[in-house]
């Protein structure tokens, strides 16, 4: 039987905004699988985002859900998690979103270890304002903003999800949909930070300007430049050139921002 | 049983007045010289079970806290110049999606960094004006460390019946004064609470207007889900371009806070030897304590003299100071900044009497001899 999706999805709410050939559908349809999988109940469940075309994916969630400002939905997030520690948080947006105007409140959500998972889908441009540039656009390549090329380096979002001390550091792309969903369900079942980057498409504001002649030329790129971690342990540098690795990049037992609070309380309390 | 009294500085009495008021949580970042509160809320706030963060920036500490009171929090961050501006986007946030907040402001010069330990009340226009967009603002300038307590107190209510961000201004001058503050007894101050929804889980709206302009907002992590966006919204809390709707609420948003019954429950002044005046000053927070003294001297000299005190800035009290513009010669207007709150007088008297003001920004208070003077010179 068809996996059912409507049970998630609020009534009335689709169809979604994104253009035919997007990704982040993709990611939507692996975030319900992945909540779904954890048993979360909806009422004990928020999902925050910014602003831009994959911030608009929890209006059609029906959970407790959260349309912040441009940038920041983590530190949102941060104020609902310490507020109730019981509930589970979740995080989506895009690379611009969440690594260029939020990105001060990205690291320091990664450095806190506050329990909450980020599901970043990375698709390399600004798509709701029209194709500019963004933290994450490859250096050369062509958006509204960068006509002659874009002449910034990018960030790798994973490293600097690490770098920042976030303790469950996951990549996939919205080509490998089966992945999706497992290691957003293992970031929301780690204690601590999980960051899920998603690498994603844009076929409409970036796949046109870089000489993607369909969306089925974007997915084939997905597909071959993603190298999963334990594939590429065998392989050499010459072989990994372009290359991203893919799967859990990134573990580690940490304590996390809420409970190490809940024992000041307890400290203070019992003093 | 004696009540307890203190000798507490003005950031301190503002924590203390937001524990009064049921504060379970803090969302904040260092800046001078609001600073204080923020200690005052970390030592405090584990003791009764609620929560303190210090965020990574002045626009983290607001959404912390946006976050924190849609999940049931009651929530204070505070700020200062350049903070309060960077605070200005999710003030906007705050006030679209209905989302109860206090925002402490303790005023010093600017603009940017300007004098981070001197004061000013440069803020004023900013506290009204400050975010993008139309809006209604409410806005509380206590002028002692008691009112510090009680006006925080009062924020709080404000914030929690009319839904929405309230702020609190007052200048370094009693921010950093140290004086007497007498606790009020638990229940001797009104305190109030959101009101729950009153309709089960399956029909709320979070912007259902049929219980009136307020609608009742639920927590997340209850048993109401719901839908917050900082776009134009319907109702239901979903993004709406429909032009009557948002026409609708934009209008809704303004009126809640400025019709009549509202302005009559958030207003509040103080009239000081207004009856048989002839000119009368207005004068707001620590230019306040000055401007009193000026006007007993000018009593004593023979002159007519009285003082007007909104300790509600936002909305502005227009009536009662259009009235007091009809029957005085003269107002006067003293300010720790270049004039502002004199254009929203002479909006509101316009041409009914004089007009003058008394600026001062090189970080010393106004003192009552430069207000003697500015009257004597416009009568």
């Amino acid at each position: 039987m068809a996996y059912d999706y409507e049970k998630s999805i609020r009534p009335g709410k689709l169809p979604h905004i994104w253009c035919p050939g997007c990704g982040h559908g993709i990611v939507m349809k692996g975030l319900i699988r992945a909540m779904d999988a954890c048993g979360l109940e909806k009422k004990n469940t928020a999902i925050v985002s910014g602003i831009g075309c994959a911030s608009r994916m929890p209006g059609y969630l029906d959970f407790n859900t959260l349309h912040t400002a441009h940038g920041r939905a983590a530190a949102f997030a941060t104020g609902i998690k310490m507020a109730k520690p019981e509930m589970t948080v979740i995080c989506c947006g895009g690379d611009g979103d969440g690594a260029a105007i939020g990105g001060n409140h990205f690291i320091h959500a990664c450095r806190r270890n506050i329990d909450m998972t980020y599901v970043l889908m990375n698709n390399y441009i600004y798509g709701m304002t029209g194709g500019q540039f963004s933290s994450s656009t490859p250096t050369g390549h062509l958006a509204s903003t960068t006509p002659y090329g874009n002449p910034d380096p990018c960030f790798d979002l994973a490293k600097l999800a690490i770098g920042a001390g976030a303790t469950f550091v996951a990549r996939t792309t919205a080509f490998h949909a089966n992945q999706i969903d497992k290691l957003i369900a293992e970031g929301i079942k780690h204690k601590g930070m999980a960051i899920i980057e998603v690498l994603d498409d844009c076929p409409t504001t970036y796949g046109r300007r870089n000489k993607f002649r369909s969306v089925v030329d974007m997915m084939k790129r997905l597909k071959e430049i993603a190298v999963p971690v334990t594939a590429a342990a065998k392989m050499t540098p010459e072989q990994l050139e372009g290359k991203t690795l893919t799967g859990v990049l990134h573990k580690e037992d940490r304590p996390e921002y809420c409970e190490n609070y809940a024992k000041i309380i307890a400290r203070v309390q019992g003093a | 049983m004696a009540k307890k009294i203190a000798l507490l500085q003005g950031n301190e009495a503002c924590a203390q007045g937001a524990l009064y008021a049921g504060c379970n949580f803090f969302g904040g970042y260092p800046i001078t010289p609001s600073t204080e509160i923020a200690e005052v809320m970390a030592g405090e706030l584990p003791k009764i079970g609620g929560k303190f963060i210090q965020m990574e920036d002045e626009i983290g500490a607001i959404a912390s806290i946006i976050g924190a009171s849609l999940a049931g929090s009651k929530v204070l961050t505070a700020s200062s110049g350049p903070g309060i501006s960077l605070k200005q986007e999710l003030i906007g946030y705050a006030c679209i999606a209905e989302v109860p907040c206090v925002i402490i402001n303790v005023m010093r010069g600017g603009p940017s960094t300007g004098m981070p330990t001197g004061p000013g009340q440069s803020d004023v226009m900013q506290a009204r004006w400050g975010t993008h967009g139309d809006h209604a603002a409410i806005a509380l300038c206590p002028a002692s460390c008691q009112e510090i307590f009680t006006e925080t107190v009062r924020a709080f209510n404000l914030a929690e019946k009319y839904r929405m961000p309230v702020q609190v201004l007052y200048d370094e001058i009693v921010g950093h004064m140290r004086e007497r503050i007498v606790f009020p007894e638990p229940g001797e101050l009104e305190v109030i609470d959101r009101p729950a929804p009153s309709v089960p889980p399956e029909k709320y709206k979070p912007f259902d207007t049929s219980f009136g302009d307020v609608p009742p907002l639920a927590a997340y992590g209850s048993d109401y889900r719901f839908h917050v966006t900082g776009l134009n919204k319907a109702e239901d809390g979903f993004p709406t371009t429909k032009a009557e709707l948002v026409d609708a609420e934009e209008r809704r948003q303004i009126r809640k806070v400025e019709c009549p019954e509202a302005r009559a429950d958030i207003e509040s002044n103080e009239e000081y030897l207004i009856d048989d005046a002839e000119v009368v000053v207005l004068a707001y927070g620590s230019t306040s304590r000055s401007a009193r003294y000026a006007v007993n001297e000018l009593r004593e000299q023979g002159i007519k003299a009285g003082m007007f005190r909104p300790i509600t800035l936002w909305p502005f009290p227009e009536k009662r100071v259009a009235q007091i513009g009809e029957q005085v010669k003269a107002i006067v207007v003293p300010e720790m900044n270049l004039g502002q709150m004199i254009f929203e007088v002479e909006r509101v008297v316009k041409n009914s009497c004089k007009l003058a003001g008394v600026h001062r920004v090189d970080g010393d208070p106004l003192t009552p001899s430069q207000i003697i003077d500015q009257v004597k010179e416009v009568l």
